[in-house]
């Protein structure tokens, strides 16, 4: 397993004048997850983007009109599904996972393991497109489970999964997490994943965070 | 490192000679196809006369050139864009403009030499002599590498766009100016000096399209 581990300090995201989150402080170390609650719009997925560092996070505000922006260190690699499966929806899912393997290093032998353990093996020669949502879903839990980074971000995992998709996912993550590794987790549908810190970012959003700015404001 | 360039650079070659977002669609035949059907119709246009044809028909092979190279614009970046796979190499630490860079090589693998190799059939048809399609192989030679790192580049810029693919073709046109007119300037003039100014204008490109490129990617995000 991958080192692993986050500390994330004084997040911020603005959309426009709103406040989707302010001041947020993150950590993680090996073993630990987090689920992320929170209603629509509440900044899951864009917490989930700032954290990947695929977006900036915003600037603080800070009270006497400075701004400061937040840091990200993570520990390890970092590895993330969400509902873009970036897999070429023309190829047959054998041949669209194997590009993905490729970059990874993955071993022939380690695909295959991780497509029979996903249930994905017999559609191997389906073309990318022709796949159900929850098979979609497995194929892109094949993509995470090849790339073996210590730290997993997971934006609704669950979306399409049946009830056996849904108990995978549990016995995935707990053995991520049994092997050193860290998760964050979004979900609107109840998730077991015990002893995990809930981040409710309704709480953390336009209320609360639209008095720090307008504190903020010079 | 290497390893990941290689397994994309296969993947956008075989993306682009295989055509379209999901396969289907004409790949690198349609830009080839494109470019002899304007070389073909320019005689019906201009009519039959031989040696008005064989003057201008090197500036149209360039123009034929410029537009077959304008066709896959809307698929060289934008569906990756869509479907994720830009954040999943930020996640494996592949920079973006290394993507964008073998992006350019493999454009103008799947159009520059198959345009080339068309330009003989072209330049038959429109009745040029040996020397000027000699003038001409070589200018497409010089200007065809530029006029893919101006393709890629655009539709990176133009790939968060709505309506991006219209707007990129109507782009690369005037952007592709220079290296038409020392492209297609130096058959004109005959000498290699054309030539040469062609070539520095397609290294320049080439060398910032990686760039531009990839800024463009991460600002689109």
């Amino acid at each position: 397993m991958q080192a692993s581990g986050l500390t994330a300090w004084e997040l911020c995201c603005r959309r426009g004048d709103r406040w989707l989150f302010h001041g947020l402080d993150l950590a993680l170390v090996p073993g630990d997850a987090m689920h992320l609650v929170g209603a629509n719009g509440a900044g899951k997925s864009s917490l989930m983007r700032i954290l990947a560092g695929l977006t900036p996070p915003s600037p603080m505000l800070l009270p006497e009109g400075a701004a400061r922006v937040g840091t990200i260190t993570w520990q390890g690699r970092v590895a993330m599904i969400d509902e873009r499966l970036s897999l070429d929806p023309g190829q047959p899912l054998g041949k669209a996972l194997d590009f993905w393997a490729r970059i990874d290093g993955v071993s022939p032998q380690a695909a295959e393991a991780h497509a029979a353990l996903l249930g994905i093996t017999s559609l191997m020669d389906v073309p990318v497109a022709y796949l159900s949502t929850g098979q979609k879903k497995r194929a892109g839990l094949a993509r995470l489970l090849g790339q073996n980074a210590g730290n997993w971000l997971l934006d609704e995992p669950l979306n399409g999964l049946d009830v056996a998709g849904v108990a995978l996912i549990e016995a995935l993550i707990a053995e991520h997490r049994a092997a050193g590794g860290t998760a964050i987790v979004t979900s609107h549908q109840p998730l077991r994943m015990p002893d995990t810190s809930v981040v409710n970012l309704s709480h953390a959003g336009p209320k609360g965070a639209r008095q720090i700015a307008d504190e903020g404001r010079p | 490192m290497t390893r990941a360039l290689l397994a994309i650079l296969w993947r956008d070659i075989m993306r682009l000679l295989r055509g379209g977002k999901g396969g289907a669609g004409g790949g690198a035949v349609l830009p080839v196809l494109f470019f002899l059907a304007v070389a073909m119709i320019f005689p019906f246009a201009v009519g039959p006369d031989a040696r008005l044809l064989a003057r201008v028909g090197g500036g149209v092979i360039w123009v034929a050139a410029l537009l077959a190279a304008i066709l896959p614009l809307d698929r060289l970046v934008a569906p990756d864009l869509e479907m994720g796979f830009f954040d999943q190499w930020r996640l494996r630490g592949i920079a973006e403009e290394w993507v964008i860079a073998v992006r350019m090589v493999a454009h103008w693998l799947s159009f520059g030499p198959a345009l080339m190799l068309a330009t003989l059939p072209a330049g038959a048809l429109l009745g040029l002599d040996g020397h000027m399609l000699k003038m001409v192989e070589l200018g497409l030679g010089a200007g065809t590498p530029g006029l893919a790192a101006l393709g890629v580049m655009v539709a990176a810029v133009t790939a968060g766009l709505r309506g991006g693919a219209a707007l990129a073709g109507l782009l690369v046109i005037p952007l592709a100016v220079p290296i038409l007119i020392f492209g297609a300037g130096a058959l004109a003039s005959g000498g290699t000096a054309g030539l040469a100014l062609c070539a520095a204008a397609s290294l320049v490109l080439v060398a910032l399209a990686p760039f531009a490129g990839g800024a463009a990617v991460r600002g689109a995000r």
